[in-house]
């Protein structure tokens, strides 16, 4: 399995504030990784600091073998590194085609405004939106804006793809359907870090767990373990719900 | 003393600029607007205190207790009935908008006042002060004691009372001091008008020292703008920073350059702040 | 093409139709109209196009002027020097904007406003080259009587807008204009989706500018004779804001409808009311920012949804 994504003492610091501390971490391709802590434990400052829209105020991040530590965000885009946000960004004026279009357009150097159109009728289909195709991203529910959100991700044709909490908001059956597609993008070889809070979705995806915990690492492992790991019970799980995975086992 | 006499006319001159941009920074950190007919109020005050003391011989110090009021007024009617309806419109608009009620109460200035510079002296002329070589003239110094002490009074009333209080909750986080009861509309008029009255009083301060005239106007404002990115918006200390930052750019800087550079220095250390520290020495980050 | 901009083509070929309208007067007015169409054109680009605010143009105005002027002082035929007037001021927006352009909101207003203080103080002090303060006289570049004067300036400034309009054309059917639209929504995902916003913007700031640049050129050599505070004059900057607010902001049709419009409402205005024309002409920006925010036509509803932010 070849590594895709090494961290090496990742730190970041806003002012006084520690968000990252000595963050080690390497991630093979092909692996979904769930990355799980509590509210202001780091996990999206993480991503922010991998997809270059914050440095890190020390250490390094190599992406495939290439030192990514100080790049830009567009281009940490274009070297295939994607992601959604938990706030969802999407062009509000444009249709949602015009919305992944526009991801498949920059991402992908020699692609004309028509091309990249019809590479997004694909991504469209693909989360289920082909009806709202023409409509503006404005008029979306928020269920279908985290699946708009996931479209332009993938038209970015990504090798590696960050999900920051794609299920906050949503209801049971949506989370289902979010997660099937999960599945299905795994299947395809891509390799994904989701940022989640529902365990029964991580349990279910990940192949791997890593928990932060104010700005550190503190387990990295296979689920099952990570989830009886008393430090990762103590700092986030909690103790009734490790009772209760016990008594499931 | 050279170097003293520079020192000391950029402290006298500081506290001037601060006092001209008080109300500017006040305005734009709280409603998040770019009040371009600030330069107009200044110039509208100095034109109320040499009016006083032409007609009435009231000399300008006590003009000032006329004009606070006054403006106070203006300014909040302004607000509630016209630029309360664009508050949540986007840049481009509230500055066109602010343009264009400034280019009507320049117009109608030019108009009845006349373009020509007029000066307020007074009558015994107060003279000038000197220490260790330092020359000051004693109604500059008068200015900017009073300048001062108008500072002290906003910072008091942002400290002390409540309307102040709320007037920097609404700076800080507009929706939570809506949720915190505060009547966010009130406290943007509130805010205006006193940004108004600072900019008629510190027009009073400056007929003691500046000819008066319309013409004028731009010039105030421009200053305003720059001591505000320099120091910071929003805060007293910071149009205090500004001031006396820009006063000692333009004072070593005509030393060593000439006068006729002193704008450009201004204007290019305005636009080198803009890229470097956008939200001044002693500004939050965060402010558009 | 869309129908819009051909209806934007046909409108700026029957302007040209003018001359054989009327005599002088007409063809000062037909020129004036052109300029102030280029200039709003232009300014919507950058302020319609990408969403920021800019009150450059009057520096770039300005310093299309100066250049033209100087170049024709030098002995340079009229199409070479607004040619290179034309490449110059494209070359420095894209060098000044690449710089201010990282700034957002209010402070990229502020620092487009301040660059037509800075430029005009630089010339007004570079007096061997510019005259300063005293002003440039430009020598006569075309041929002989007033009429012919006169047509010749028409024919060139309309040609120039003519210029602008196929660019604007090209650029909002082209991947530049998609992505000024991008940036313009949601720049924090246009940065995401792997759009180099910095880049975009400062060639849509130097296309804009280059214009303006040669559209100040025209007009030095049209009026013969330009001082800095005559040309880097802060109404050459606002102008442009209120006619593509009156028009419709965006939409290079309702842009050119609104500076037509403005101009005929300022030549009204002026000749009725010249002692307090300035003060009309605030109250007409107050009226219209007040009651019509949506222009003339609004092709983009959602325009003017964004809020501006609070702190």
């Amino acid at each position: 399995m070849s590594e895709i994504l090494r961290l090496d003492a990742v730190s970041r610091h806003f002012g006084g504030l520690q968000a990252l501390r000595g963050v080690t971490l390497g991630i093979d391709k092909g692996e979904v990784l769930g990355l799980i802590g509590p509210n202001g434990a780091g996990k999206t400052t993480l991503v922010n600091t991998i997809c270059g829209v914050t440095p890190a105020s020390s250490g390094a991040v190599t992406f495939m073998g290439r030192d990514i530590t100080r790049i830009k965000t567009y281009q940490a885009a274009r070297l295939g590194l994607s992601r959604t946000f938990q706030i969802v960004q999407p062009f509000a004026e444009f249709s949602v085609l015009d919305n992944v279009a526009a991801a498949a357009l920059f991402s992908q150097p020699g692609e004309s405004l028509k091309s990249a159109r019809e590479e997004a009728r694909a991504h469209v289909a693909f989360v289920g939106l082909e009806a709202q195709a023409e409509k503006s991203a404005a008029t979306l529910t928020l269920a279908m804006r985290k699946r708009l959100e996931l479209a332009k991700a993938l038209a970015m044709k990504p090798k590696l793809l960050f999900l920051d909490e794609v299920n906050a908001g949503l209801n049971s059956a949506e989370v289902e359907r979010a997660t099937g597609l999960i599945h299905q993008l795994a299947a395809d070889g891509i390799t994904v870090v989701m940022i989640e809070h529902l365990m029964k979705v991580v349990l279910n995806v990940c192949t791997r767990i890593a928990v932060l915990h104010n700005g550190q690492l503190i387990a990295d492992g296979e689920p099952r373990d990570v989830i009886s790991n008393p430090a990762v019970v103590d700092a986030y799980l909690g103790q009734q719900y490790a009772k209760r995975n016990a008594a499931g086992d | 003393m050279l170097v003293a006499q520079v020192l000391v006319n950029a402290l006298v001159l500081g506290c001037l600029y601060a006092c001209i941009a008080i109300g500017f920074s006040l305005v734009w950190g709280v409603l998040n607007v770019i009040n371009l007919i600030h330069g107009s109020f200044i110039v509208l005050g100095a034109y109320l205190a040499w009016g006083l003391y032409q007609s009435l011989a009231i000399p300008p110090w006590y003009a000032l207790p006329v004009a606070a009021p006054l403006f106070f007024v203006f300014g909040y009617l302004l607000q509630r009935l016209l630029l309360n309806r664009v508050i949540a419109a986007p840049v481009l608009v509230t500055l066109t908008l602010t343009f264009g009620l400034d280019l009507i109460l320049n117009n109608a200035m030019i108009y009845f006042f006349k373009a020509d510079y007029r000066k307020l002296s007074l009558h015994p002329s107060m003279g000038s002060v000197s220490l260790f070589d330092v020359v000051v003239p004693v109604d500059r110094l008068i200015a900017t004691a009073s300048a001062l002490a108008l500072t002290a009074v906003l910072y008091l009333v942002l400290r002390r009372l409540r309307v102040g209080r709320a007037i920097v909750a609404v700076r800080l986080d507009r929706d939570a001091a809506v949720l915190m009861g505060v009547d966010v509309k009130s406290i943007y008029a509130i805010a205006f008008g006193f940004g108004a009255a600072l900019a008629g009083c510190a027009g009073v301060l400056m007929a003691l020292i500046f000819p008066i005239s319309p013409l004028t106007s731009s010039t105030y404002l421009g200053k305003a703008f720059v001591v505000c990115v320099l120091g910071g918006l929003g805060s007293v200390s910071g149009a205090l920073a500004g001031g006396l930052l820009l006063a000692l750019v333009e004072g070593v800087g005509s030393t060593l350059i000439g006068p006729a550079h002193a704008t450009t220095l201004s204007f290019a250390l305005l636009i080198v702040f803009l890229i470097v520290r956008p939200h001044g020495l002693l500004g939050r980050k965060g402010f558009e | 093409m869309t129908r819009v901009n051909l209806a934007l083509l046909v409108l700026i070929g029957c302007v040209a139709a003018l001359p054989w309208f009327g005599g002088a007067y007409a063809l000062r007015l037909g020129t004036i109209a052109c300029l102030y169409a280029i200039l709003a054109l232009s300014w919507n680009v950058v302020g319609g196009f990408a969403g920021y605010p800019s009150f450059a143009t009057a520096a770039f105005f300005g310093f299309g002027a100066y250049a033209t002027g100087v170049l024709l002082g030098d002995g340079l035929p009229l199409p070479l020097a607004i040619l290179a007037t034309l490449v110059a001021s494209l070359l420095l927006a894209g060098l000044l904007g690449a710089v201010l352009l990282r700034l957002r909101g209010h402070y990229f207003a502020i620092a487009s406003l301040s660059l037509v203080e800075v430029l005009r103080e630089l010339v007004n002090n570079a007096t061997d080259l510019t005259g300063g303060g005293m002003g440039l006289n430009i020598p006569l570049a075309s041929g002989s009587g007033i009429l012919a004067d006169a047509t010749f300036f028409f024919y060139a400034m309309w040609g120039l807008l003519l210029a602008t309009a196929l660019m604007v054309i090209a650029v909002s059917a082209s991947k530049l204009g998609f992505g000024l639209a991008c940036i313009r929504q949601n720049e924090t995902a246009a940065n995401m989706v792997g759009l180099n916003c910095t880049l975009y913007k400062s060639i849509a700031f130097g296309l804009s500018a280059g214009f303006v640049g040669a559209a100040g050129g025209l007009y030095a050599a049209w009026v013969h004779y330009i001082d800095p505070s005559d040309v880097f004059d802060i109404l050459y900057s606002v102008k442009p804001i209120v006619m593509a607010l009156m028009g419709g902001l965006g939409s290079p049709l309702g842009v050119v409808c609104g500076a037509f419009l403005y101009l005929g409402l300022e030549e009204v205005v002026w000749r009725n009311y010249i002692q307090i024309h300035s003060g009309v002409l605030g109250v007409l920006i107050v009226m219209l920012l007040l009651l019509l925010p949506h222009g003339l036509i609004s092709l983009r509803p959602g325009m003017f949804r964004r809020k501006a932010k609070h702190v």
